[in-house]
């Protein structure tokens, strides 16, 4: 072939050319198929075009009658009016997001290859990854004081956010256990939630238990509840198991909601005391907290301190789990997940491990429950419907089954996104003054959902961190590990 | 020797007797008897449908059989009574002067795996395949890391007791990835490995979970003949070093001749051969079982025969 610095002519460069693409198919092949095929290009915008007429159409169609005509009761009768305006936009935004989708996001259906991220690019992320974990931490452990600083004003509003979003990290690290690890889809989480709430509730009215000797009470009794639910439940495979963990989680609280003399009823529990420091209460009063310290009186305080507890107990669930990984029982979990039949033939008894993570989440989702409790100082079964148990399941779902900082995540944007809507005012000049954006919470969940699945299938942070490693700790990709049960 | 029992007879490790099991109309094994004897390798053969894999889901307690009965024994040559007690106590296992024995049928299929000390493979390759092939050996000694952990609490501690139990359980897992050749992939994804990888690391799991006997469901399957060369030397390894006995399933007969001590031949449910190696071989009735199946087996009896018959 051409030597170097020679000119080669049209006829040499040809077969040097095919050669090495022939080398290079080879080698594609004899590697991991599919190799990557060249994007077509013949003919991509018209049908596009096509395509997004085509859907604009059927809205057209669909919404005719739901959005084009509406009936209101006027002076003599139903009256007929029409909304075209709202109709026309309906039907534009279903041609452009059509269009966009096709043009962008459904590009090539045809399998690809991955190809592996340039390596400066891998290294940085990983790096970036790494230093995730303890900056989102010492973020959190200066959150408060960080708040008071920069927004004096609003710091309760903040305060009280950042409460609800940890709340809702502890119990996605919780159901972590049972979803992620373990594989087992339970639609039921919050009956434990429940049973911690009410626990915690219940033994402080009737024996005048202070928070701090009723919250190990109340996990307690959670992983009790755990281990009862999940003894006739954990037979059950697949879809069956999910449906029948949601109906426990509604059978709970119906039963909260109609044994009036133990629970209250549809009233509830109200008085449920706050939590105290060391035998203190945040109190204006002498013995109070802040005239112990010496500082100044200030209702926050008690909000700080609230803050502080559920960190602490998210990072307990975080810590704990992350151990129990590293442990047998953590790797049978994980093995469960991966393949039941091949754990017992390995000895492990499957009952007795599904049961454990079973009431080791269902702990954990109790003590959180006992929280929700003390933070209130009032619970009703309404904070207990199927709503929350999807809700948790949809955060440690986007975020990645079994992936803590993924669940992180996900609460922050899901919880904090939402309840962050609120403060958009320019929503409500589009919209209409009467628009609450935290109304369109499940429609944003469930849009949030269908962009996740499309774009990272397996959540955000999908890959898998082995539990012991030889020479070299490798990320496992998340087209490898199973997903359990009823997935 | 033609006329002394068998050594399989004198000291199996596993008996099975009268064993049926049914699916719905579908007589799968019929009335099967055979012993697996101490220290050997044992072949289990037959066609395709003929019943092989049952018999294993039978043993390793996945199927409880029709009828029947399936004695695992611990132990040099343990007695008849032992068994005849335990059989009458209605209990899942007897121990008794350093001797045991499990009636497999009354046990369940982790139980099986713990106490009896059965560890098998199956026939379409069951790994954890999100989890690194180190993982995988950790998982099998799980019952072992379970009590030295505490049942978790003293692990949840880190106690000492704990991690020394734990690096032996490594340490475990090293040498059994070394042994198959994998300790370059420890740390890959079991998922990630190519077939016959994937094919050695179910032994060596197999093997980590402590078995006295071993059973391999068409460990061959899919194998090139080096690959295969080595899975017989393998095996010849496990048996020589460490005392287990195998059995394994084939549905190719050249592989197993070379290697197995003594072969059983099922056909349709039904044991149609059982002896060693050449006289399985040369048996008509077996001959006739291949005959009308699969033609690349029926040159292979034919053509170990007429080398028989042109050395004498
Ligand atoms: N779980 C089952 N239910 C019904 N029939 C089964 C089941 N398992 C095996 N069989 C039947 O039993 C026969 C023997 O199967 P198998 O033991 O898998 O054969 P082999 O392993 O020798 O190829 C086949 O006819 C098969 O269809
Ligand atoms: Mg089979």
């Amino acid at each position: 072939m051409a030597e170097a610095g020679s000119v080669a002519d049209a006829s040499d460069l040809r077969p040097a050319g095919a050669e090495i693409e022939e080398e290079k198919r080879r080698d594609a092949v004899s590697g991991e198929p599919p190799f990557k095929q060249p994007r077509r290009r013949d003919g991509g915008l018209r049908a596009a075009l096509r395509d997004a007429l085509f859907a604009a159409l059927v809205a057209a169609v669909l919404g005719f009658f739901f959005l084009g005509l509406r009936t209101e009761i006027g002076p003599g009768g139903l009256v007929l009016s029409t909304r075209w305006g709202l109709f026309a936009t309906a039907v534009a935004i279903v041609f452009a997001g059509r269009l966009l989708l096709r043009l962008f996001v459904f590009r090539d259906a045809r399998p690809r290859t991955v190809t592996a991220a340039a390596p400066g690019w891998a290294a940085a992320l990983t790096a970036l990854g790494r230093l995730l974990g303890p900056g989102l931490l010492v973020l959190a452990l200066a959150f408060p004081f960080l708040i008071l600083w920069l927004f004096p004003q609003r710091d309760r509003q903040y305060l009280d956010l950042a409460i609800l979003i940890l709340t809702y990290v502890m119990l996605g690290w919780g159901l972590n256990i049972v979803v992620g690890l373990a594989g087992l889809l339970d639609l039921g989480y919050v009956a434990f939630y429940a049973v911690g709430a009410y626990s915690f509730a219940l033994i402080a009215q009737n024996f005048g238990l202070g928070f701090w000797l009723c919250l190990p009470l109340a996990g307690l009794l959670a992983a009790c509840w755990g281990l009862i639910l999940g003894f006739p439940v954990l037979r059950l495979r697949g879809d069956y198991l999910a449906i029948v963990t949601l109906a426990f989680g509604e059978i709970i609280r119906i039963i909260l909601l109609n044994w009036y003399d133990f629970t209250g009823g549809p009233n509830g529990i109200s008085g449920i005391p706050k939590p105290t420091f060391l035998g203190m209460d945040f109190s204006r009063g002498e013995d109070g907290v802040a005239a112990f310290l010496g500082i100044p009186y200030d209702s926050i305080h008690r909000f700080v301190y609230l803050y502080y507890i559920i960190l602490g107990l998210a990072l307990l669930t975080n810590f704990v789990t992350l151990r129990l990984r590293r442990l047998p029982i953590g790797r049978a979990w994980e093995a469960l997940r991966e393949d039941e039949i091949a754990c017992r033939s390995l000895g492990i008894n499957t009952t007795n491990t599904k049961l454990t993570a079973f009431a080791t989440g269902a702990m954990f989702g109790g003590i959180a429950g006992s929280f929700f409790a003390t933070r209130q100082g009032f619970i009703s079964p309404e904070s207990f419907t199927f709503l929350e148990s999807a809700i948790i399941l949809a955060i440690v779902v986007l975020g990645g089954l079994g992936s803590q900082i993924g669940v992180v995540i996900a609460s922050v944007v899901m919880i904090g996104g939402i309840e962050l809507l609120r403060n958009l005012g320019f929503l409500r000049d589009i919209f209409g003054p009467g628009f609450d954006p935290t109304q369109y919470r499940m429609l944003i969940f469930g849009l949030a959902m269908v962009v996740i699945m499309v774009w990272k299938p397996r959540g955000l942070i999908s890959s898998r961190e082995p539990s012991a490693v030889l020479k070299e700790r490798k990320l496992i990709g998340a087209d490898m590990v199973a997903q359990g049960e009823g997935h | 020797m033609e006329s002394a029992r068998p050594r399989w007879d004198l000291d199996p490790v596993l008996t099975v007797e009268h064993l049926m099991m049914r699916f719905g109309g579908l007589v799968a094994v019929n009335d099967l008897s055979f012993n697996v004897g101490r220290g050997d390798i044992t072949a289990l053969i037959g066609p395709n449908g003929a019943g092989k894999t049952t018999v294993f889901n039978c043993v390793t307690g996945f199927y409880k059989p029709t009828s029947g009965r399936i004695v695992m024994r611990h132990g040099e040559k343990v007695g008849t009574g032992l068994i005849e007690d335990l059989t009458r106590s209605g209990r899942q296992y007897l121990a008794r002067d350093g001797h045991a024995a499990f009636l497999l049928e009354r046990m369940p299929d982790y139980g099986i795996a713990h106490h009896a000390r059965v560890a098998r493979t199956f026939q379409n390759i069951r790994l954890f395949g999100g989890m690194t092939a180190l993982e995988n050996l950790l998982v099998a000694q799980h019952n072992k890391l379970m009590l030295a952990s505490g049942y978790t609490i003293a692990g949840v501690l880190m106690l000492p007791g704990y991690r020394r139990a734990k690096q032996e359980a490594i340490d475990k897992a090293v040498y059994w990835l070394e042994r198959v050749d994998l300790i370059e992939r420890a740390d890959d994804p079991a998922g990630d490995l190519p077939y016959g990888a994937q094919r050695r690391l179910e032994i060596a799991r197999a093997m980590c979970a402590d078995p006295h006997l071993l059973c391999l469901d068409e460990p061959a399957a899919g194998l090139n003949p080096r690959e295969s060369a080595e899975l017989n030397e393998l095996l010849q390894f496990i048996r020589a070093e460490h005392g287990v006995s195998v059995l394994l399933i084939e549905h190719d007969m050249g592989v197993v001749m070379e290697i197995s001590d003594h072969v059983i031949v099922l056909d349709y449910g039904v044991k149609i051969s059982d002896g060693p190696a050449d006289f399985v071989r040369n048996d008509p009735k077996v001959i006739a079982a291949y005959l009308g199946v699969e033609d690349e087996e029926v040159e292979l009896v034919e053509s170990a025969l007429e080398t028989r018959e042109a050395g004498i």
